[in-house]
């Protein structure tokens, strides 16, 4: 039955997009009973087609079977399935276990990678990582230390593995990679120790590397092409990084590369943002800071840059641009047109055309967001695309040992990595965010190799004056620009959600729920407290006839630094302690895999 | 590099006076002399969060250019104004604690998910033990993982600030500062513009 439905399925999408991409992968993508990528399919829509549990029935949803990783830090990404077989990772020291799913989840082999420990403290905010991602019979690890390993899905032999990056330099790994035709793509971390950070593709078969685009620097290192790469339509121009940085400030300009990869393989453009500038202090790096903070478009095969656009020139506030670019095709004016909607740590979410890069919306998905008034929309303005910086909420303005207070967002942003869906039944995306603010003092830092380089002083709260939570689930029309329904968490949510054809979206929560809500009302339906708290991305997969939903527990990443604390109440007077309870009243510490199904 | 030869002459200098002012630590607590108004504290009163063993312990009893040292010789906060006003120092920590130290070790100390709670380890370290943690890094393991801390020997943005952090942490530490950012501070003392620029080395 099930071999029928994929190659119908596939017969399908091969015959509209026969050459490109990865066949195997756009296959098995398309068959909902499996999951190969951790953004589900190559779009980031993370939306299944499974429907039998639905939204009248999941509220009898019960515990299937569990598994324990063995790892008690913070578990972001998902497993993976594959035909018969369970691909579950963890958190340094990024272990992989292979699971026979017709065999009770028997473990047929278990990767163990031997990575120096001194690259934990090396990686900002706990050692995540967010998965494992299956191309062409290979399951293919970002380590920790940078190491790309592929590994043989049957045997979990090494095929081969490569060295992308320095961790004794800050360079290290938390992000997954893309598989796409035969090469796979992968990115770097180290935005907080000054790394000069890229996009690299290494062949699949063999491991060796291709080509590597930096996010900033020269027009070559960038592989941007002067008069082809364009920006907002225009062509970017010589040297369009280099003109916006102070020297060779460049060289340690951070702009990681940290987030997800989606591809289209009708346009054959690859899309992902780049992170903050480094430092944290703006006045000690003049300029634009181009091309951080970024959205990019590259062809796979080359490398080469399609088109750029900026959405925080010259950050003041850390609102790094590594969010999931989720790609759709919708109507605007009436007219379909291939969109591009990424919602931005700065609290704006962006819709483009991804063919060209033109810029059709730009709305704030949190109403507190108030470091910009609007992103400028009118073309024949001098700041046409750029936000328009409130003076009181400047860092860069205030100045170097002023507290710029009440800024909104916080420095984790409206939203941090934890993914969105979309489902094309109801045309909305399923946006997991934060709800938090904060007091940003920059201050002058110097810079050594390997260690951090941060340069301001923050303190993070709740929004003020509004639910008194840390955390909203909204439903989002990219097209509108307007929140469709919001959920209050008390939280903020760090859960990757999961839309699907049972009308049903599912999210985790910091304490550790996994939430079942109504697509088109956000009412809840279903929650379930599993062991710890929830960072890593809800995932469903078919076997046997059954659909499951499964989801990693685990808390910690950036989020765990509220476990222990809990932020404080802003309102409060001096020496009251915050009236926000911390979470570690509510959850600990955790690694387990819990697995749901209808009862038989 | 001066940091550094700093960094390490320090703790032996703390070492020295330790002997001499633990010596005089007994005599004081059967004696208990009036405290010496220019260095006492006067902490919030309504503040619930106060370890009086630690505050006194912490208590200031010298004060030599706006850098306050306890009975131990090793460098300590100040706090009047019923808990409103901070030394320097404290302040300074402050700044740099939630710079360099909360994306592992939480706001205002607390600790995380990943890394121990400092309001609550320095309630044990000494300030010898203190800097050379942070000068050399730690690692625990256990069965449930492995915890490192880096070494920030090199960092200047933090090795030139050590004291700083180490006041600003016995201040959480005895509850004397609570959960707030320090609103008003003492003037930044000349010594302290001074070491900070030989120290960064401009």
């Amino acid at each position: 039955m099930r071999a029928v439905h994929l190659l119908a399925l596939g017969a399908g999408l091969v015959a509209s997009a026969p050459a490109f991409a990865n066949d195997d992968v756009l296959k098995r993508s398309a068959d909902p009973a499996q999951q190969v990528l951790q953004t589900v399919d190559y779009a980031n829509t993370r939306y299944s087609k499974l429907d039998q549990i639905n939204a009248s029935n999941v509220k009898q949803l019960q515990v299937a079977w569990t598994f324990s990783t063995g790892v008690l830090r913070g578990h972001e990404g998902s497993p993976l399935v594959i035909g018969n077989m369970m691909y579950v990772h963890t958190p340094f020291p990024n272990i992989v276990y292979a699971l026979d799913l017709d065999k009770d989840g028997v473990i047929v082999w278990k990767y163990e990678p031997k990575q120096d420990p001194s690259v934990i403290p090396v990686m900002c905010c706990d050692t995540v990582n967010r998965g494992l991602a299956y191309a062409d019979g290979a399951i293919i690890l970002h380590q920790a230390d940078t190491t790309v390993v592929s590994l043989d899905a049957k045997s979990g032999k090494v095929n081969w593995s490569v060295v992308n990056g320095d961790p004794k330099k800050g360079e290290t790994n938390t992000a997954t990679v893309l598989p796409v035709k035969d090469k796979i793509i992968v990115g770097i971390s180290g935005g907080e120790f000054g790394v000069n950070c890229h996009v690299t593709a290494y062949d699949s078969k063999s491991g060796k590397k291709v080509w590597r685009g930096y996010s900033q620097g020269p027009d070559a290192d960038m592989i941007m092409d002067p008069e082809k790469t364009t920006s907002l339509g225009k062509p970017v121009g010589k040297d369009s990084s280099l003109k916006t940085w102070e020297g060779d400030q460049w060289k340690t300009g951070g702009g990681c590369t940290w987030g997800w990869f989606s591809y289209d393989p009708k346009l054959d453009l690859m899309y992902y943002g780049s992170g903050n500038p480094s430092t944290w202090n703006p006045k000690q790096r003049p300029g634009d800071n181009k091309w951080s903070m970024t959205i990019w478009a590259r062809n796979p095969d080359t490398g080469a840059a399609k088109w750029v656009y900026q959405m925080t020139p010259h950050d003041e506030w850390d609102y790094d641009g590594i969010n999931e670019m989720i790609l759709t095709d919708q109507k605007v004016d009436g007219k379909d047109r291939p969109l591009l909607t990424h919602f931005d740590r700065n609290g704006f979410g962006y819709t483009l055309d991804r063919a060209t890069g033109e810029l059709l919306v730009a709305e704030k998905f949190d109403p507190v967001v108030n470091w910009a008034s609007k992103v400028d929309m009118d073309k024949g303005s001098k700041t046409y695309g750029r936000p328009l910086v409130q003076a009181k909420y400047s860092t860069e303005q205030n100045g170097e040992d002023t507290n710029s207070k009440g800024i909104c967002p916080a420095a984790l942003g409206t939203k941090d990595q934890q993914p969105a869906a979309f489902s094309p039944k109801t045309n909305l995306f399923y946006v997991p965010t934060n709800h938090v603010c904060m007091d940003y003092e920059p201050f002058r830092v110097s810079y050594t190799p390997g260690q951090p380089y941060v340069g301001a002083t923050l303190a993070m709260y709740p929004a003020p004056n509004s639910h008194g939570g840390m955390g909203n689930f909204i439903a989002w029309d990219g097209v509108a620009g307007k929140i469709k329904w919001s959920n209050q968490e008390q939280f903020s949510v760090w859960s990757g959600a999961l839309a699907t054809a049972g009308d049903v979206v599912f999210y985790g929560t910091l304490e550790g729920y996994l939430k079942a809500v109504d697509s088109k009302t956000g009412k809840e339906l279903y929650k379930f407290k599993t062991p710890s708290g929830i960072i890593g991305n809800v995932m469903t997969y078919q076997h046997k006839g059954k659909q499951f939903v499964g989801i990693l527990s685990g808390v910690g990443g950036w989020a765990g630094i509220g476990l222990a604390a809990g932020l404080t109440d802003p309102n409060a007077g001096l020496g009251a302690v915050g009236g926000y309870a911390a979470l570690s009243n509510y959850t600990n510490l955790g690694g387990q895999l819990t697995v749901f199904a209808l009862p038989n | 590099m001066q940091y550094q030869s700093k960094a390490a002459i320090r703790p032996l200098v703390a070492a020295l006076v330790f002997a001499f002012a633990s010596a005089g630590a007994v005599q004081a607590q059967d004696a208990k002399p009036a405290a010496d108004p220019a260095v006492a504290n006067q902490l919030d009163p309504n503040s619930s969060e106060k370890d009086a063993k630690l505050i006194d312990k912490y208590q200031a009893v010298k004060v030599e250019d706006g850098k306050y040292t306890d009975g131990d010789g090793a460098p300590t906060y100040h706090i009047t104004n019923d808990g409103k006003k901070f030394d320097w120092y404290a302040y300074s920590g402050y700044r740099r604690y939630h710079a360099e130290c909360h994306v592992c070790h939480g706001p205002d100390a607390m600790g995380s998910t990943y890394a121990p709670a400092l309001k609550d380890s320095l309630k044990r370290l000494s300030y010898e033990e203190f800097v050379g943690i942070i000068a050399g890094g730690k690692q625990d393991i256990s069965s449930s993982g492995t915890n490192v801390m880096p070494a920030f020997g090199d960092n200047k943005n933090v090795m030139c600030y050590a004291d700083d952090l180490y006041v600003y942490l016995k201040a959480r530490a005895s509850g004397a500062m609570p959960r707030v950012r320090p609103g008003d501070k003492e003037d930044k003392p000349e010594s302290a513009k001074k070491a900070e620029k030989e120290c960064l080395g401009g």
